[in-house]
C-alpha cells in the first residue's frame, strides 16, 4: 500500500496536498482498499463551504456507503468532475486521477493537525 | 464464529472476511466487480459449506414433506431437485429451500445457512404434532457445498467427473464422482448461470476446491465471495432470506405464487395463503432500475405520486448493466399500471422505473 510523503492525512483516511493557498483532497490507498469496488461518488459544488470534520461528500461502493470529511475547513474551488464517470479512478488511483475536491482552506494553520505518512501508516496499522 | 473447513484456504487467497448468518465467510477475493463478471463471462467457485442440509426419510417422508413445503411434490421424481419453501400457518416464511428426491422415501432439504436451527425446530415441532414413520435428521455437519457457476462451469467440471452432464439436466442431480471423490452433483445455482452445487463430505472439501481451481483457472475460473453471489443473484431478481422474505412476508407477496401450489390438499400455511389470495395480497415484490445516477439499498423509502408506497428489501449497482437496480415490496395498488417511482436516497428522490424481472 502506497502513502505518498508530500501528502497529509486524517484518522477518517482522507489525504490531503497542499498547492500554494489551495489544497486538494481524496481517500487514501488504504480507504479505497477497504471500501472495495467504488460504484458512486456524491461531491458538491464549486462555491460550497466546507467545515472541518463535517461530511462533505460520499464515496459508495457495492456493498456500502461512505462519508468523506473535510479535513479542513474552506470553500470549494474546483470537484473533480470525472468522478461521476469513473468512480473506479478512486481505486485505481486513489492519490491522482481519484482526487475529489480543491478547496481554499479559511486556516491553512489547520494542515498542521493532520498526519504524516509515516504517523498515519502507524495509525492504519494500529486500527 | 463458525467456520467452513475452506476458513484457512479463503485467507490464504486473500480474501475480505466477513460474518453472515453467524459464519466467517469470504466476501470477496479480487473484488466484487472482477468476480462478478468472470461468473458471467467464464465460472467462478464458490464455498457455500455453510448451508444447511437435512435429510427427511422413511414411508411417511413423502407425507411429511407434502405438508410442511408449499410446492407439490407429487410431481418430483428421483434424481430432482425442487424450489420450495417452509411457511408458518399464517403464511409468513420460515425459509425458502431446495428439495431433492433420492427415492420416494429419502430426501434432502437444502436450507440458508443463518435458519439451520430455527427450520429444524420448526420441523421437529410439526413433527411432533403429526404421527408418521419417518426419520428427520439434520446432517449439516456432514456436508460441505461448492458452487461451480458460469458459462463454463459445464466444461470444467466434465474434464473431473464421470457423470453424463449432458443428459443431466437443471434441476436435477446425480450421485457421481468428481477428481475421483464421490458426491451429489446437483445442477443449481443462485447466479442464473449455468451451474452446478457440489454436496461432498468436509474432508473432500480442500481437494475438491484445489481439483476444480486447477482444471478451471485457464479458462477463467475464480474463486468468488458472498458479495458477488449477492449482485449475481439480484441481477436475476433471486430472493433472499431476511430481505425479500422474512416470517412476515407472504410468498404471494414474494413473486413465489409459481411455488405456492394452493390446490395441495393440505400444507402448513394453506388456509392463510388461500384467503390472501382471494382477498388479494396488500404488497407486492418489484423491480426498480434508477433513470438517475445512484445506489438503492435495503430499506430506503420508495415513493409514487408523492406518498410512500414502500421500501427497497435489495438494492445495488448492477456490475452488468452499471445501474442501480432494486427489488422493492410495494403497496398492492401502487405496483400496478404504469406509476411513476422514485427511491429515496438521503433525503432526495431519486428517479427509478419499475422493470420486468429478472433485471438482466
Amino acid at each position: 500500500m502506497d502513502f505518498p510523503e508530500e501528502l497529509k492525512y486524517t484518522e477518517d483516511h482522507e489525504w490531503v496536498l497542499s498547492e500554494g493557498d489551495l489544497v486538494s483532497i481524496g481517500i487514501s490507498d488504504f480507504a479505497q482498499d477497504q471500501l472495495g469496488d467504488v460504484v458512486f461518488v456524491e461531491l458538491p459544488e464549486v462555491g460550497d463551504k466546507v467545515e472541518i470534520s463535517k461530511a462533505f461528500g460520499v464515496v459508495e461502493s457495492v456493498k456500502a456507503v461512505s462519508d468523506i470529511y473535510a479535513p479542513l475547513a474552506g470553500e470549494v474551488v474546483e470537484v473533480n468532475s470525472d468522478l461521476p464517470d469513473s468512480p473506479e479512478s478512486i481505486n485505481t488511483s486513489p492519490y491522482e486521477d481519484g482526487w475529489m475536491i480543491r478547496i481554499k482552506p479559511d486556516d491553512m494553520a489547520e494542515l498542521d493537525g493532520l498526519m504524516d505518512a509515516s504517523a498515519y501508516q502507524a495509525f492504519i496499522e494500529q486500527e | 464464529m463458525k467456520k467452513t473447513v475452506l476458513n484457512q484456504v479463503h485467507r490464504d487467497l486473500g480474501a475480505r472476511m466477513v460474518e453472515f448468518g453467524g459464519w466467517d465467510m469470504p466476501v470477496q477475493y479480487a473484488g466484487v466487480i472482477a468476480e462478478h463478471i468472470a461468473v458471467r463471462s467464464d465460472a467462478g467457485l464458490f464455498d457455500v459449506s455453510h448451508m444447511g442440509e437435512f435429510e427427511v426419510s422413511g414411508p411417511d417422508a413423502f407425507a411429511f414433506l407434502q405438508f410442511v413445503t408449499i410446492n407439490d411434490l407429487s410431481s418430483l421424481v428421483d434424481g430432482q431437485v425442487q424450489y420450495s419453501a417452509l411457511c408458518y400457518p399464517d403464511g409468513g416464511i420460515v425459509d425458502d429451500i431446495t428439495l431433492y428426491r433420492f427415492g420416494v422415501e429419502k430426501y434432502m432439504l437444502c436450507v440458508n445457512a443463518a435458519n439451520i436451527d430455527k427450520d429444524f425446530a420448526w420441523l421437529q415441532e410439526l413433527e411432533a404434532q403429526r404421527n408418521g414413520n419417518y426419520q428427520l435428521i439434520n446432517r449439516s455437519v456432514d456436508f460441505a457445498q461448492l458452487a461451480l457457476q458460469g458459462p463454463k462451469a459445464a466444461t470444467i467440471l466434465g474434464a473431473l467427473t464421470s457423470a453424463d452432464l449432458i443428459s443431466l439436466k437443471t434441476y436435477h442431480f446425480c450421485e457421481s464422482d468428481v477428481a475421483g471423490m464421490s458426491m451429489i452433483v446437483s445442477r443449481t445455482g443462485y447466479t442464473g448461470e449455468d451451474g452446478f452445487e457440489l454436496y461432498c463430505t468436509p474432508e473432500d472439501a480442500g481437494p475438491l476446491w484445489q481439483a476444480l481451481m486447477e482444471q478451471g483457472s485457464s479458462q477463467g475460473l475464480v474463486p468468488v465471495g458472498l458479495g458477488a453471489r449477492d449482485t449475481l443473484r439480484l441481477e436475476k431478481a433471486y430472493a433472499l432470506y431476511g430481505h425479500e422474505l422474512s416470517a412476515t412476508i407472504l410468498p404471494l407477496e414474494a413473486r413465489l405464487g409459481w411455488i405456492t401450489k394452493l390446490g395441495k390438499v393440505d400444507f402448513c400455511g394453506r388456509e392463510a395463503l388461500l384467503k390472501a389470495k382471494s382477498g388479494g395480497v396488500r404488497r407486492q415484490l418489484i423491480g426498480l432500475r434508477l433513470t438517475q445516477p445512484g445506489v438503492p439499498r435495503e430499506q430506503y423509502i420508495v415513493r409514487s405520486a408523492g406518498r410512500d408506497v414502500g421500501q427497497v428489501t435489495s438494492g445495488t449497482m448492477s456490475p452488468s448493466s452499471r445501474q442501480g437496480i432494486a427489488l422493492a415490496l410495494v403497496d398492492t395498488a401502487a405496483a400496478s399500471g404504469d406509476a411513476v417511482f422514485s427511491i429515496v436516497i438521503r433525503g432526495r428522490e431519486v428517479s427509478a422505473e419499475k422493470v420486468k424481472l429478472p433485471f438482466i
